[in-house]
């Protein structure tokens, strides 16, 4: 391990804009944790270097040799499983003057060779070569030649992650309790898993946490996906479609939200349905296609149909992983900061994999299916959403106007409960938000112990 | 089932079928011996694709609906040539029903992602025209780049579209559209508008 011979100097308190402990209070924050580019610059290092940062899933990079571009921040870098059949997360950095190596957002390679100069490396992140090495007096077996790494990277259940940090926890502990849900989510799939497919990609013109603060929030669903609850219901006027729980009083419905030690939450809107099958099905949205693939498994799975239909339905979860991981419905969303007003949403679509046949063949009528429900919440939610967080950046902008409050909840008697610091209330509690804005708090005001580590 | 509203409230042709269809016509219709070369034939394809831009860019989603077959697909793939739907998700990919509650969407006030509603102008070029194995269907190739205004801000969307067309002598009817956007694989910002 080597470690950055430049260190960040140490924050100056003093300095308003770094003042933390003023800009994140129990029941508000400051809008300058929005909108100034030098806490952005922070975050990198005291965010993104310091926590285990999801960087890619395992189904992305199945066999030996595969590799998918990713970023931890703004570090750009190669997730490869490599020769040995290792996942590295390699920094996509030439050792040489700095650029990037991989250009492809995935593929197969035994190694990378920079386009510039034509070092090469292994997918080991080992140096193989450099074009007429006799003009070097240096010995290039030194490690110092071989690409950085990040020094720490591990799985959960197939979602990798990796972090700079050598103090932090382990991947377990730093998840701790928020693998329950995501359990239960990859557990309603045959074998326990989902690959990945292709992806809606979105981006907004906002800070990052726009969209970390959203991710839990019960209480915007009526008002910024007005227009989605109204096209949902628009045929069937009796039936409770999709997100209508939200009608009427949410907070007094069985569904709620959970905040998990380190800053991950869940809204859980499982409650709210009958625990049998088919009834996941029930309330799934319309889409193309939909009246003949349920006549079609119906007619074909008899007593299976309704299991199978169920596989087809989204998940009614939003499970959140600081900061970058979003479970909801079958989606896995992934957010990535590009600057402190410029953000990335990614949101990559699942399907199922029926290794042991136990589906009866349906598995593709389901993928299917799921193509079709999943295109559904980035082009008719998603957009209102970002085009509200644009607008929150926007009207930040009136500095003077120095908050942003999150209090809803706060001081209610017996509204919140805890335990072992999991924290459960109704759906449109803010709770979540005060949450991990005290973790955030506490990330922004230490140091952490960064390292890159190379191959010797 | 077809409402008072004229719009339809159930979705029967989206099937196995349909899919190999949709993929097997959409992919290696571009081959030079099935070019249509006659510039009044063309001039006529050009002249629809001419009218549905306007009815887009002049907010007319109901006479823009209109174009379309009641077994249409609007489809943005997300991969080069469109791909697999069944594999592969979409930007959209619409059905006529999913096609209507867009247009239901955007006309309900609360659509904020097009709140102010954007203001877009089209240029379609590079026309090409091709002949299917059915005598009354034409694929049609045509380049294309939006400029949307919106709350302050120009931008730019390009790429390529892909219209099915069935002849039925005197109008044309949009049996699928295609649209390929040259960023199809990258980060979009608010792609709210029909491209």
């Amino acid at each position: 391990m080597t470690k950055p011979e430049d260190t960040l100097p140490a924050v100056e308190a003093a300095d308003p804009i770094f003042d933390y402990e003023m800009m994140i209070q129990e029941d508000k924050v400051h809008q300058r944790l929005y909108t100034e580019p030098g806490i952005f610059k922070e975050e990198l290092t005291r965010i993104f270097g310091a926590v285990w940062v999801y960087l890619a899933h395992e189904s992305q990079v199945p066999e030996k040799d595969n590799f998918v571009t990713s970023r931890m921040g703004l570090r750009p870098l190669i997730i490869v499983r490599d020769s040995q059949g290792d996942i590295r997360a390699l920094y996509n950095r030439c050792t040489h003057r700095g650029s990037t190596i991989c250009r492809e957002s995935l593929g197969s390679a035994k190694s990378f060779q920079c386009p510039y100069h034509g070092w090469s490396y292994f997918n080991s992140g080992k140096l193989s070569g450099v074009p007429w090495p006799e003009g070097y007096a240096c010995d290039f077996s030194d490690a110092k030649y071989n690409l950085a790494q990040v020094p720490r990277v591990a799985s959960f259940r197939g979602f990798i992650f990796g972090t700079l940090n050598l103090d932090a926890p382990s991947l377990e502990d730093y998840l701790g309790p928020v693998r329950e849900p995501i359990n239960d989510w990859l557990d309603r799939h045959p074998g326990g898993k989902v690959k990945f497919s292709s992806a809606n990609r979105l981006k907004f013109m906002g800070n990052w946490k726009l969209a970390y603060d959203n991710s839990a929030d019960g209480y915007h669903v009526l008002f910024s996906h007005r227009s989605l609850l109204a096209m949902e219901n628009r045929h069937h006027e009796d039936e409770q479609k999709g997100m209508s729980f939200y009608k009427g009083s949410p907070d007094g419905a069985p569904m709620y939200v959970k905040y998990y030690p380190n800053g991950h939450h869940f809204k859980d809107k499982r409650p709210n349905i009958e625990n049998r099958p088919g009834a996941l099905w029930e309330i799934e949205g319309i889409f193309p296609g939909m009246e003949h693939y349920e006549a079609l498994f119906r007619e074909r799975y008899g007593v299976k149909a309704d299991r199978a239909l169920d596989l087809a339905s989204s998940e009614p979860v939003n499970i959140n992983v600081f900061p970058n991981l979003h479970i909801l419905g079958n989606h896995v969303q992934v957010t990535q900061p590009v600057s402190y007003n410029e953000t990335d949403t990614t949101w990559y679509g699942t399907v199922v994999v029926d290794d042991d046949g136990e589906l009866s063949g349906a598995v593709d009528d389901i993928n299917t299916i799921r193509m079709r429900t999943q295109e559904a919440f980035p082009n008719f939610g998603e957009v209102d959403d970002l085009a509200n967080f644009e607008q929150i950046q926007a009207g930040l902008a009136a500095e003077e106007d120095e908050w942003v409050y999150m209090h809803r909840g706060l001081g209610i008697k017996d509204r919140i409960t805890e335990e072992d610091g999991v924290f459960t209330a109704p759906a449109t509690d803010e709770v979540f938000m005060r949450e991990y804005m005290k973790v955030y708090k506490l990330l922004m005001t230490s140091t952490p112990n960064i390292a890159i580590t190379r191959e010797v | 089932m077809q409402t008072v509203d004229g719009s339809i409230h159930t979705s029967h042709y989206i099937d196995d079928e349909y899919y190999q269809k949709l993929v097997s016509d959409f992919s290696g219709w571009r081959q030079a011996d099935r070019e249509v070369t006659d510039p009044v034939f063309r001039d006529s394809c050009r002249r629809f694709l001419d009218l549905e831009a306007r009815f887009l860019d002049e907010v007319h989603f109901q006479d823009w609906l209109k174009l379309f077959a009641s077994n249409c697909v609007y489809w943005v793939p997300s991969s080069a040539d469109g791909g697999d739907p069944r594999r592969e998700v979409s930007i959209s990919f619409d059905d006529r029903r999913r096609l209507e509650d867009r247009i239901f969407r955007l006309s309900t006030g609360a659509a904020w992602s097009q709140r102010p509603t954007s203001r877009t102008v089209r240029l379609i070029s590079n026309i090409e025209v091709y002949a299917t194995d059915q005598l009354e269907i034409v694929m049609v190739r045509s380049n294309f780049q939006i400029t949307e205004f919106r709350a302050g801000e120009t931008r730019l969307w390009s790429g390529w579209y892909a219209h099915r067309l069935r002849d039925s002598g005197n109008e044309y009817e949009i049996l699928v559209k295609q649209v390929n956007l040259i960023n199809f694989d990258q980060n979009l910002r608010n792609p709210s508008i029909i491209f």
